[in-house]
């Protein structure tokens, strides 16, 4: 009946940090990794071998599809889906969907189009109205979800059908809007000087070192829960490996004719796409808007009793998701360089959320980060790309992205009766 | 005998025709162990409720500290020091330990999250309710068994340096171990001085840690008494009859109710 009154805190204290765990090797570090993976919580790694799975077969099948003129090529055709699979990211940590995604961005990218055409409006301007297209369907769609409580399959639903209307009626059937603006379509037809590019590849690895460090430094002195020192190391020279490998590779001339003239500098959509990255990235794992949206999509119930406002993180997620797709409408627009009633409508959207959920996010809520929708969108956009290059028919092309999505959300379901399982 | 930290001072609740609660008194006291008993239906959640903010009451005080607050919803009821842990725990599985405990009210630096602050007072949270079962405060809450999460949710609780506690059915659905690791927990945050409320359907966990019982018998305190006063015996007539010789409502409430 009588517990301890004997100063428990000096007791618990050192049994307590004598329990943390912290990994303090390599090895360690290498160990919970792969506990983790045997427990169901695979991350990427699905979506990187996948890659890597594609990348050696179609180089070896295809001897022009490791030039670097292909892989600048497969940059710029994998920008749109990124970026719409960015932002359906917020809506998935929720376990929700975002079927209109794919048409808000060619409503929005419509509306860009003919602000630049007819009202002759800068590009900037012409960009935030775009935007804010995208953030009002965000907001209407997000009201509907939460505060009506329809599941957001049926209201995204309605909205793919109705939204379709928008460019049908501005634009007119059988017509298209070029998208000329010399800012917008220089996204994906003009590349970064090379100086500049090499300039912002090295300030990119060294911020991410020095930041590294320093959160190394300021959690070890505390004695807090840290990565050991050597896989800071490795992750630090991973991510220079990438970032300096790849702006190497863009930065080499790449004309199809190297003699006659030069293409170099990386594709402007690039910097547009990491910019995205980092900042999602931030908001998400760093910042109580962040923190909160993956407690609503873990458990609804617990986030709503600890004074978190659901119906807002809610609205706040269809409207990050709209506004991305708005984004990602004018990078596709940017890449075909016009705009037709049909923008948005075909599979853009069925892509994205395929390449959200191979890249790692899962399709239950609760899991997922902004780099998954990087990940797989280069995933999936490798496919066409590569498949191109074989001259293959269309119908193949379907075939193998149908069965790339059954697979990821397999690996998807799989893994989460595994963690309920293992309890990771 | 101290002051009641908490005091509720004849509350009446109806939900339509369905009188709930009758001129329910209720008292909490530091530095003891309040175990709150009853039958099924016989109002104990929702009197949690109302002490927690979110019912409102029909008619009735609520003293805190002697004096009468204003209580409107949870959140003034989290602003006085009260915390509930809920039967279901109400904790997110795909966040860590830290990110739980602070979940809804997060430090920050700046623009971001504070994680150096909040790890550091989570672990001291957890290290002063001499919780050693852990492996490490930034597993994801899903990893930890039933005890282990029910530690959590108390930990969440006490953080705040909150000076009621009230947790619902904590042991119900815990082995023998971990059923004692929490009861240890629950008087050990009686004898930092808070005043804690147990509510139980298990009269061996109630005898074992308890100070006093409140016995609520279809929406009426049947008893309020010492734990060394009563029998397990007499707890249960309590609970069942309403009466246990000269404890107890005198008429039978069956008929005198609405």
């Amino acid at each position: 009946m009588t517990v301890g009154s004997d100063t428990p805190a000096k007791v618990a204290d050192g049994d307590f940090s004598g329990d943390s765990h912290q990994s303090t090797t390599i090895g360690d570090s290498a160990r919970d990794y792969l506990n983790r993976l045997r427990g169901g919580d695979m991350g990427s790694l699905p979506a990187i071998l996948g890659l890597i799975f594609l990348f050696v077969v179609f180089s070896s099948l295809h001897d022009r599809f490791l030039t670097t003129y292909n892989m600048a090529n497969l940059v710029v055709q994998a920008g749109s889906i990124c970026v719409l699979a960015m932002g359906l990211v917020f809506v998935l940590l929720l376990g929700e969907i975002d079927l209109s995604a794919g048409v808000a961005g060619g409503a929005a990218a419509t509306i860009t189009a003919l602000f630049l055409i007819d009202y002759d409006l800068s590009w900037w301007i012409a960009t935030l109205a775009g935007i804010a297209v995208g953030a009002v369907i965000g907001v209407i769609i997000g009201a509907l979800v939460s505060t009506l409580g329809i599941p957001s399959f049926v209201v995204t639903l309605a909205f793919f059908l109705a939204l379709q209307a928008v460019p049908l009626k501005l634009i007119g059937s059988g017509g298209s809007l070029r998208f000329n603006d010399e800012v917008l379509r220089g996204l994906s037809i003009k590349n970064v000087p090379v100086t500049a590019g090499w300039v912002a590849a090295v300030a990119i690895v060294a911020g991410f070192a020095a930041l590294s460090l320093w959160r190394y430094r300021s959690l070890s002195a505390r004695g807090l829960v840290h990565a050991p020192l050597a896989l800071v190391g490795l992750q630090i020279a991973a991510l220079a490996v990438i970032v300096l490998g790849l702006t190497a590779l863009l930065s080499s001339n790449r004309a199809p004719n190297p003699d006659i003239f030069v293409i170099s500098g990386i594709p402007w959509v690039l910097p547009v796409v990491v910019a995205l990255l980092l900042f999602w990235t931030f908001v998400l794992t760093r910042t109580r808007f962040g923190r909160h949206l993956y407690a609503v999509g873990g458990n609804a119930e617990a986030a709503r009793r600890a004074g978190i406002n659901v119906t807002r993180i809610k609205v706040t997620a269809f409207v990050i998701c709209s506004s991305m797709a708005a984004v990602s409408g004018l990078l596709a627009a940017s890449y075909t360089g016009k705009v037709s009633p049909g923008s948005g409508g075909g599979n853009e959207l069925l892509y994205a959320v395929g390449a959200a959920v191979i890249g790692g996010t899962s399709l239950f809520g609760g899991r997922g980060r902004a780099i998954d929708a990087i990940v797989g969108g280069l995933v999936i956009a490798t496919i066409p790309n590569g498949l191109g290059l074989l001259n293959q028919a269309s119908y193949i092309n379907f075939l193998v992205t149908g069965g790339v999505l059954l697979l990821a959300a397999s690996v998807d379901a799989i893994s989460r009766r595994r963690r309920s399982a293992a309890g990771v | 005998m101290t002051e009641p930290l908490l005091e509720l001072r004849g509350v009446n609740k109806s939900f339509g025709v369905v009188h709930v609660l009758h001129d329910v008194d209720f008292a909490v006291y530091p530095g003891q162990v309040t175990a709150l008993v009853g039958d099924n239906g016989a109002g104990k959640s929702t009197l949690v409720k109302i002490i927690a903010g979110i019912y409102g009451r029909d008619t009735g005080d609520y003293l805190f500290d002697g004096q009468p607050v204003h209580v409107h919803g949870p959140r003034d009821v989290a602003a006085l020091g009260v915390e509930v842990v809920y039967q279901d725990l109400a904790l997110c599985d795909n966040l860590d330990i830290v990110e739980n405990m602070f979940l809804g009210r997060e430090e920050t630096k700046g623009i971001g999250l504070d994680e150096v602050s909040m790890e550091s007072r989570a672990r001291e949270t957890l290290a002063s309710l001499s919780v050693r079962t852990v492996k490490s405060v930034r597993q994801s809450v899903s990893s930890l068994s039933g005890g282990q999460r029910q530690t959590v949710a108390i930990a969440k609780a006490v953080l705040w340096n909150s000076k009621v506690v009230l947790l619902d059915e904590p042991t119900a659905a815990l082995g023998v171990a971990q059923t004692r690791q929490v009861l240890d927990l629950v008087r050990r945050l009686a004898d930092r001085g808070l005043g804690v409320v147990l509510i139980s359907h298990n009269m061996g966990d109630v005898l074992e840690v308890a100070d006093r019982i409140t016995a609520l018998y279809l929406g009426r305190v049947a008893a309020d008494v010492h734990v060394e006063d009563v029998t397990h015996g007499q707890i249960v007539e309590l609970i069942t009859a309403g009466r246990s010789g000269d404890l107890g409502i005198a008429e039978n409430p069956a008929t005198a109710t609405v």
